[in-house]
């Protein structure tokens, strides 16, 4: 009881500060570190790694939302993302012109993300008429679905080749193909999506969301509408992921059905995993050791006298730890250490004695 | 997880008694449904006619010649066989265990490789289907005991670790066996065609000419009848499958009873895995074994088992040969999108019927 008292004071001391002050010292420090970074970094550090790593980090943290929060584990993720992606190709400009529209950049933004919206809510509204294990299913097969229809389909999709070609527009005089420049573009859009998805955990709807994940059957009693909800949930997470695959295509300024395949849908969920689903900054953390994983494994592979090729045993054999020993992730280990550490050797109670 | 006490053996027994229960669903069915009832009677009596009769002029205008209409047929018949083997022991895995084993696929690959060496290395292809059950069955006891029994009841982790699973043995699998196309030689006595009685076409001078059907594929798809019909057998006849059929209705009230309920469990994921392997021997002879063979069979079973029902034996059964026939149809008829055929006949069972076409809620 004392406890909780004390907690609540602290927390009562916590809000008369103002909201700098409230910001806590890791923000500042991963904050200054990130926006200083282009520097000193190299090109390939910063849009090889970085500004690759943000970009999975928001396609796993619309992941993240949707499983953490929503308790709903979707392997459709990295297609949404491919859909905004693919739209973002036909409407606006690539190589292949015969398809591409070349609308400038305010119509084709704007309606890729709505049609991947749009498609988000249609495979939400499929997975959510079923519960438990099912979605994972029907999400992975949707996937797949998507993975095969373009890569048969020429007149929309451009079959097996895809899109080349699609470079972001030069806007306000600034080359955005640029680096440092699309570094700070992917470090802007991913900050917002994170805070975004923090606002969205305190506000009514996240609330709601939170309690649908814990206990449909009383919500409903509640008045709370609980298809409506988790349906949602899938759009809101579709922004999220459509602006990762928007910015995903610019950053390899093409995109194919091997973007949308099957194992790269299993990478964001591995991603959103192994950086624990708990909070949004796992994702972020999840996708950075994904990135230093795929960039630099094939020279530790190397190093240790095994193929390159072996990358995926890695990744997997990685995974299959982290799941079998902690199924919160990574912030999961983080928050045992901490506790483990705070514990009281003699009693073995947490918290320390202030 | 809530689930439903029902009637023993409703999810993995209905509608599948070969004999007395099934004019009595059939008739039920109608009753409840006269429509659909007299649409699915009209549709299997003109498909008896075309498979049958000797096709007009007019027919074969509108949808090509008759041997292409049978091949496709039969082809689909034998491929939703060889889903049916992959399917059932996914669906019968999930039904016990409700653990959705997405390394699935991997065991039917392994299944495969395990087959194609041991035929290579004895000559004995029907003792390679012992082989590759026993081995692959091993497999899925140790899989049992060393991950499933530690995260018993934790859905999202169980099926986290299947996938993780199935990422490290595609790479294993691809490491010592390479990417080469392995197929499993067929023996001299089941080589060749078959003459079968359909008829497909009528030459001038008047004779008829009969369908051929390669041997190998009917004694398989035989095969895959025969499995599927012991295990409604052992499900609905014996003392073990009566234990199973209450562990699927209600696992905790079962082990309360002292039945040895981790023993069940052992036994259907080894069979269930066993299966995949069987599985995997039958396709690398009809078809090939390569890296990618795992997922494209995850998938074909995930369709399955969501088209027929999750955890119903006759489901699947309906499931793999709704999902065979739209793969061969699609690809003689409309081959461009005959591989998205099969979700979008997946995603309209799902908008209809989310517990599957023979699934129980």
């Amino acid at each position: 009881m004392a406890d909780i008292q004390f907690q609540s004071l602290e927390e009562l001391a916590d809000r008369r500060k103002s909201w700098i002050e409230r910001v806590p010292p890791v923000y500042w420090a991963v904050g200054i570190i990130l926006l200083i970074l282009p520097s000193f970094a190299s090109s390939f550090v910063l849009s090889q790694v970085f500004a690759w790593s943000f970009i999975l980090g928001m396609i796993a943290l619309s992941l993240m939302l949707l499983a953490g929060y929503g308790g709903m584990v979707s392997l459709v993720q990295m297609t949404i993302a491919g859909v905004a992606g693919y739209m973002m190709a036909i409407f606006g400009d690539s190589a292949v012109t015969t398809i591409s529209q070349g609308w400038p950049w305010f119509v084709s933004i704007p309606l890729s993300l709505i049609i991947a919206c749009l498609f988000a809510t249609a495979v939400g509204w499929l997975a959510v008429r079923t519960e438990g294990i099912y979605p994972i299913m029907i999400t992975l097969a949707i996937a797949a679905a998507f993975f095969y229809f373009t890569r048969q389909n020429y007149d929309i999709f451009n079959g097996y080749s895809g899109f080349n070609g699609v470079m972001p527009p030069r806007l306000f005089g600034v080359d955005w193909r640029q680096p440092a420049a699309f570094y700070y573009l992917c470090l802007f859009w991913a900050a917002l999506s994170y805070g975004f998805v923090l606002y969205l955990s305190r506000a009514p709807f996240g609330l709601a969301l939170q309690g649908v994940r814990d206990n449909p059957r009383r919500m409903a009693a509640l008045g709370f509408n609980v298809v409506a909800h988790r349906v949602a949930a899938y759009s809101v997470a579709a922004v999220i992921a459509g602006l990762g695959g928007i910015l995903l295509t610019w950053q390899s300024a093409q995109i194919s059905p091997g973007t949308v395949g099957i194992s790269p849908a299993i990478d964001i969920l591995v991603i959103a995993v192994v950086g624990g689903l708990a909070h949004p900054a796992g994702a972020f953390i999840g996708a950075f050791l994904f990135v230093l994983l795929e960039t630099f494994a094939i020279d530790v592979l190397v190093v240790l006298g095994l193929s390159g090729d072996r990358f995926q045993l890695l990744i997997g054999l990685g995974f299959l730890l982290i799941v079998y020993f902690s199924p919160d992730g990574l912030l999961g280990l983080w928050k045992r250490l901490m506790e483990w550490r705070a514990q009281d050797p003699l009693t073995s109670r947490i918290g320390d004695d202030r | 997880m809530g689930r439903k006490a029902g009637v023993p053996g409703q999810i993995l027994g209905s509608m599948s008694s070969p004999s007395g229960a099934c004019p009595r669903a059939v008739k039920r069915f109608a009753n409840a449904h006269p429509w659909w009832a007299a649409i699915l009677a009209a549709l299997a009596l003109i498909l008896i006619w075309m498979i049958f009769a000797i096709w007009p002029e007019w027919l074969v205008d509108l949808i090509g010649r008759k041997k292409i209409f049978l091949s496709a047929l039969f082809n689909g018949i034998t491929l939703g066989g060889l889903y049916f083997l992959v399917a059932s022991g996914f669906t019968l895995i999930f039904g016990l265990m409700r653990n959705v084993n997405l390394a699935h696929g991997s065991l039917y690959l392994l299944g495969g490789y395990v087959g194609y060496f041991f035929a290579a290395w004895t000559g004995l292809w029907l003792l390679s289907f012992v082989a590759a059950f026993v081995v692959v069955g091993l497999f899925g006891v140790a899989l049992q005991l060393i991950v499933f029994r530690r995260m018993e009841g934790q859905d999202l982790r169980q099926t986290l670790v299947t996938i993780g699973i199935s990422i490290v043995l595609a790479d294993l699998m691809l490491w010592v066996f390479g990417g080469d196309f392995y197929n499993i030689a067929t023996p001299s006595w089941l080589s060749g065609p078959l003459e079968t009685f359909f008829v497909t076409s009528v030459r001038r001078s008047g004779d008829l000419v009969y369908l051929k059907y390669p041997m190998v594929r009917i004694v398989i798809f035989a095969a895959a009848v025969v499995v599927g019909v012991a295990m409604w057998l052992v499900l609905n006849r014996t003392r073990v499958g009566m234990l199973v059929r209450a562990g699927v209705d209600d696992r905790d009230m079962l082990s309360a009873t002292g039945a040895r309920i981790q023993l069940v469990f052992l036994g259907v994921f080894a069979f269930g895995a066993g299966l995949a392997g069987v599985a995997g021997v039958v396709g690398g002879t009809f078809q090939s074994l390569a890296p990618g063979e795992d997922i494209r069979f995850l998938l074909a079973s995930l369709v399955v088992v969501i088209v027929g029902g999750m955890g119903s034996i006759p489901g699947a059964a309906i499931g793999a040969l709704i999902v065979g026939l739209a793969e061969q149809f699609g690809s003689v008829y409309f081959p461009t999108y005959a591989v998205v055929l099969t979700f979008v006949i997946m995603v309209v069972v799902l908008a209809f019927r989310p517990q599957g076409l023979l699934g129980a809620r």
